[in-house]
């Protein structure tokens, strides 16, 4: 068998447009699916009970589907309920929804174990509830669950390829186009491959990183 | 004659607070007034209500029956009220309960800048006065977790004063404490005392009681049981149950 790459460096344009979106779209969903989470981990300890059934329904429905089930669901279904939607957005969309799924879970569970000292001693202080939670509560809960976060959000960015059968405009769509423009379909997936690989282990090592400014009081001895 | 605050003799004002747990009383028909610049020693064996009955003052903990008043306000459980009351009563625990992901600095200034309105600038002064009575300030731009046991507590009694409270709560501060830290956060705590403070201790540092106390309050069962001026309650204790107390406790 013999490999011929120049195909593929032709489309190499292509490629790095694909690599661009899926890494922007995959990480601004993340950003805001964080936020959510945020906001619908401490939702389901706190808010009224008809939310937290709502909060929870939405929890388990994310969880307990295909995500390109949910990428259909939100492409095709939201026009026919008159809402229109171009495949990009959809794909944000449907990623920003699963993510922040799994990320309330993990959210939560980190709030869950913040010890009760903490909340007295806010509240002890004249901080409002949601102060203690912002300015107290927020930030150990996250670098408690940080190393889980950047696990989930990898598995999200590889599985973000999916997004591709909507046609939205990312590193697999690039590769598919290319494959049927040149039938070299092997050589095509060997180098998305790769990106893909490179990507997740760099965005994976940036994030994890990055921890270390973020939640600063955990370096050297705890 | 109305009310106007700060001007109240009495600082805090317990008639006839009864609390439960499910169905079990923790604090039973508890009558106290501490005057202005009073400061009380409250003692008695575990579980006998002595810190329920703190954190009840300053609304850490809702009481179900009697009136609870901080500087002629009631603690009602208006949400308002609560903070109103939390502003002006500073409290430090038994785990000191830092937090952990700010400076010691941040620790110190971030209710003042939150709750009074402080820009930073002014925060980290008054914090770092603070800091400095507390003979840490060369700390503050550590992390909790960085300090020992006692360093912590300090700060912890410097977060509190930050706030310029009137009143302070102390909740068995030295119980978590090494021996060799309790001195450290005692002598704090006399200078404290030394300068007018309105203080009520849980603790069970009976020299710290008789060097400061005005008055020593013993609990037992959710009930106060006996309170004296500290010579006459360790010398002569009246009741039976304080005297198998102290019996315990003084070796």
């Amino acid at each position: 068998m013999e490999l011929n790459f120049d195909d593929v460096t032709r489309y190499g344009a292509l490629l790095i447009e694909g690599s661009i979106f899926t890494v922007v779209v995959c990480v601004a969903a993340g950003l805001v699916g964080l936020c959510l989470a945020i906001l619908f981990a401490e939702g389901q300890r706190r808010a009224a009970r008809a939310l937290r059934i709502l909060i929870r329904a939405y929890v388990e429905f994310i969880r307990n589907t295909p995500f390109i089930v949910q990428l259909f669901f939100i492409f095709f279904g939201l026009p026919s309920a008159g809402v229109k939607i171009d495949a990009n957005t959809a794909a944000f969309l449907a990623l920003t929804l699963n993510v922040s799924a799994y990320f309330t879970e993990i959210v939560r569970g980190a709030l869950e174990t913040t010890p009760k000292g903490q909340y007295e001693a806010g509240a002890a202080l004249g901080l409002r509830p949601r102060q203690v939670f912002f300015h107290v509560v927020l930030r150990p809960a996250l670098a408690k669950v940080w190393p889980a976060l950047v696990s989930q959000f990898t598995l999200v960015f590889l599985g973000s390829a999916a997004m591709s059968q909507i046609s939205a405009e990312d590193l697999t769509f690039a590769g598919q186009f290319i494959q049927s423009r040149t039938f070299r379909a092997f050589e095509v997936y060997i180098v998305v491959t790769l990106i893909y690989a490179g990507l997740a282990l760099a965005i994976r090592s940036l994030l994890l990183l990055s921890g270390g400014r973020l939640f600063p009081w955990l370096r050297g001895a705890r | 004659m109305p009310h106007v605050p700060g001007t109240q003799e009495t600082a805090v004002k317990l008639v006839g607070v009864n609390k439960w747990y499910g169905k079990f009383q923790v604090l039973r028909n508890l009558n106290l007034s501490v005057a202005r610049g009073e400061r009380i020693v409250v003692c008695g064996p575990s579980g006998s209500g002595k810190s329920t009955m703190i954190r009840c003052i300053n609304g850490l903990e809702e009481h179900q029956e009697g009136r609870i008043l901080v500087d002629g306000t009631e603690l009602t459980d208006d949400g308002k009220i609560g903070d109103a009351i939390r502003r002006e009563v500073g409290m430090v625990f038994q785990h000191f309960n830092l937090f952990p992901h700010l400076t010691i600095l941040e620790n110190c200034t971030l209710a003042p800048m939150k709750v009074r309105g402080l820009s930073k600038a002014e925060a980290e002064e008054v914090a770092m006065h603070y800091l400095t009575r507390v003979r840490i300030p060369d700390q503050a731009g550590k992390y909790p977790g960085a300090l020992s046991g006692g360093q912590q507590q300090r700060v912890a009694i410097a977060r509190a004063l930050c706030m310029k409270p009137k009143i302070m709560l102390f909740d068995e501060p030295t119980s978590a404490l090494d021996p060799e830290m309790v001195k450290e956060v005692l002598d704090t705590m006399v200078g404290l005392a030394g300068d007018g403070m309105t203080m009520l201790c849980v603790t069970h540092e009976m020299g710290f009681a008789r060097q400061v106390a005005d008055r020593v309050i013993f609990m037992d069962k959710g009930e106060i049981v006996e309170e004296a001026p500290p010579a006459e309650f360790f010398d002569n204790p009246k009741n039976e149950r304080s005297r198998q107390f102290l019996a315990q406790i003084l070796h």
